[in-house]
């Protein structure tokens, strides 16, 4: 039962590397808080007692840091769940979240925000309204196309209208006010935790709960969904229902971490890689394990973008500078099957 | 209890392949489909299986039509074993096999411990019960063929339909999958299955169906239908005949 023994390894050693995550982003900054404040503070909302912590303190734990650690988490789980969810759909190891425009969509529906100067909740509205749209528009397109393998067709319209958003983008980005609106637009296109404060967290936590137990509920219709279009439906599988349920689930999951964070790439390529190296390609396995070493992932690269320099680098820099090479690794490293 | 095609037209959509064909596959017997390549042999067992909508004519099951039946009604009652292939995850034989059981399990659900002792014995059954734990991507051609046949059997059908089942496979592992064909009928499931070897179809099959150009050419017993002359006819190449009348077998000349 190798399998067996392969799934609880990966959970303990994810759940091992969120321990490590969470200690390390709470104990590294200005102002550090060890686990046992942290656990302390914690106890003390729990049970009603007087805290023995400073007020200053209390306010890095609930308002500063704590917020922005549980967002790190949210958006990691979220995104590399969204892409093992996207590598299963489209029976390729080398997609990604934003594979079917869902990045580029939010991207644009973000900066027309900024570019109109709204406030945030309306910014984030537009990104996550953009994310599904854009879905929306290559799974239209992809599906009217009715020759060829449709994972295949879905992939190059996506590509395709993503480079029609990503004009778009650079249009908006050519007559926006330099001084205003151009750094805001940089900034949230390299993806940045933060500005993240409590209430950005529900609007976080909603879409990515649904999406993701939608996802967990068809965890075995994944892996057949993985196999050619023709196995799939002669096993018994309404390809076509499915698709567009697992679509929209994944999309909603990817476009509110979009919402929240801006554009982090690699982290939905690289993270279900490394989890199905060690649990294997079975979804309902994969799910939990790639949950908790995305969430690591990103909160590992947030602390450090928050830590390394006097100004916050861009999470969007930092996981394309550490991706990259790890991409290559597993690339030459791994055995051809392991995907 | 047929499987049968009435007055088929059928193909892509957009573009006619076969016209006009008419073939019956009967619980417990096997029926061998021969003919050049492009002559539309996978094309019509897409639409048997109900994957590609006829374009005229009907396909049922056992007096039922195909295209009245859901996906998982069909799948629980005409199974597909494909040429092997690699898939693009790395999932264990037991995995592969497991899907064999999605068609009688909930939208929502997983297998359950019943379909694991379905999947293991019937594994047992074709002899690769060592394979459980392997990757389906580290096994042979062989291997593969007959993991494909179990996953088709744990859908519990009445009807296999196989795609080339010996496609490149040796020698050895050709009689094996041939022989599991004989095990199938023997167990009362209809089986029809393409070859290249028109000698499969004589040692192998009860009816023999060929295939050209859409058209279905002759139809029957394998001793009958398969002759020097009709293969002649159907590949548009030399063939010569070896052996004596009561155990023929056919090469390319």
């Amino acid at each position: 039962m190798s399998d067996r023994f392969g799934a609880t390894g990966g959970l303990v050693l994810g759940l091992g590397l969120l321990v490590v995550g969470v200690s390390l982003a709470f104990s590294v900054g200005r102002f550090p808080v060890g686990l046992m404040d942290l656990a302390s503070a914690l106890w003390s909302r729990l049970s009603g007692e007087p805290s023995t912590l400073t007020p200053a303190a209390e306010a890095v734990i609930f308002n500063i840091r704590g917020p922005r650690v549980l967002a790190a988490i949210l958006c990691g789980a979220a995104l590399a769940v969204a892409g093992g969810a996207f590598q299963g759909l489209f029976r390729n190891p080398l997609v990604s979240p934003d594979i079917l425009g869902a990045s580029s969509g939010a991207a644009l529906g973000a900066i027309t925000g900024i570019y109109i100067s709204a406030g945030i909740v309306v910014i984030q509205g537009l990104a996550f309204a953009g994310g599904l749209l854009a879905v929306a528009l290559v799974y239209l397109i992809g599906t009217s196309i009715r020759s060829g393998d449709i994972a295949l067709v879905l992939v190059l319209t996506g590509v395709v209208v993503g480079s029609l958003l990503g004009a778009g983008v650079g249009l908006l980005k050519y007559v926006a006010d330099p001084y205003n609106q151009l750094p805001a637009m940089t900034f949230w296109l390299l993806g940045s935790l933060a500005g993240t404060d409590k209430n950005d967290l529900l609007p976080l936590f909603g879409p990515i709960a649904l999406g993701t137990i939608i996802l967990i509920a068809l965890r075995w219709r994944i892996n057949v969904l993985s196999l050619p279009e023709d196995e799939a439906r002669a096993l018994g599988l309404a390809t076509g229902a499915l698709r567009i349920a697992i679509v929209a689930a994944a999309t909603l999951v990817t476009s509110a971490s979009v919402a929240a964070a801006g554009i982090i790439g690699w982290v939905g390529l690289i993270v279900p890689h490394l989890a199905r190296f060690i649990v294997g390609p079975e979804f309902g396995r994969l799910i939990p394990t790639a949950a908790l070493f995305g969430a690591s992932y990103l909160l590992l690269i947030d602390t450090l973008a928050r830590s390394m320099a006097q100004v916050e680098v861009p999470l969007g820099i930092l996981t394309a500078i550490i991706g990259t090479p790890v991409f290559i690794w597993l690339l030459t490293s791994a055995r051809r099957s392991w995907s | 209890m047929t499987l049968a095609a009435v007055k088929l037209s059928y193909g892509y959509p957009g573009r006619t392949i076969g016209r006009n064909l008419s073939l019956a596959v009967e619980a417990g017997e096997a029926v061998a489909l021969l003919g050049p390549n492009g002559g539309g042999k996978t094309t019509l067992l897409k639409t048997m299986l109900g994957l590609l909508p006829p374009h005229a004519g009907a396909v049922s099951i056992d007096g039922y039509s195909l295209l009245a039946m859901t996906v998982g009604e069909r799948a629980r009652r005409i199974a597909y074993v494909p040429q092997g292939h690699a898939p693009a995850f790395a999932f264990s034989v037991r995995d592969i096999v497991l899907m064999g059981r999605t068609a009688h399990n909930g939208l929502f659900a997983s297998p359950t411990a019943v379909d694991r002792v379905v999947v293991e014995a019937k594994l047992a059954e074709l002899g690769v019960r060592h394979l459980l734990d392997t990757p389906y991507t580290m096994i042979s051609g062989g291997e593969r063929q007959l993991v494909l046949i179990a996953r088709a059997l744990v859908q519990e059908p009445r009807y296999v339909v196989l795609d080339e089942p010996t496609a490149s496979l040796d020698f050895g592992n050709q009689g094996k999958v041939m022989r599991q064909i004989r095990t199938l009928t023997a167990q009362g499931l209809g089986v029809l299955f393409t070859t290249h070897d028109p000698n499969q179809a004589m040692r192998y099959a009860d009816r023999a169906a060929l295939l050209g150009d859409g058209i279905l050419k002759a139809e029957g017993a394998p001793g009958n239908v398969i002759t020097r002359a009709s293969l002649q006819a159907l590949y548009g190449a030399p063939v010569t005949c070896v052996g004596n009348e009561a155990d023929t077998a056919f090469l390319p000349a």
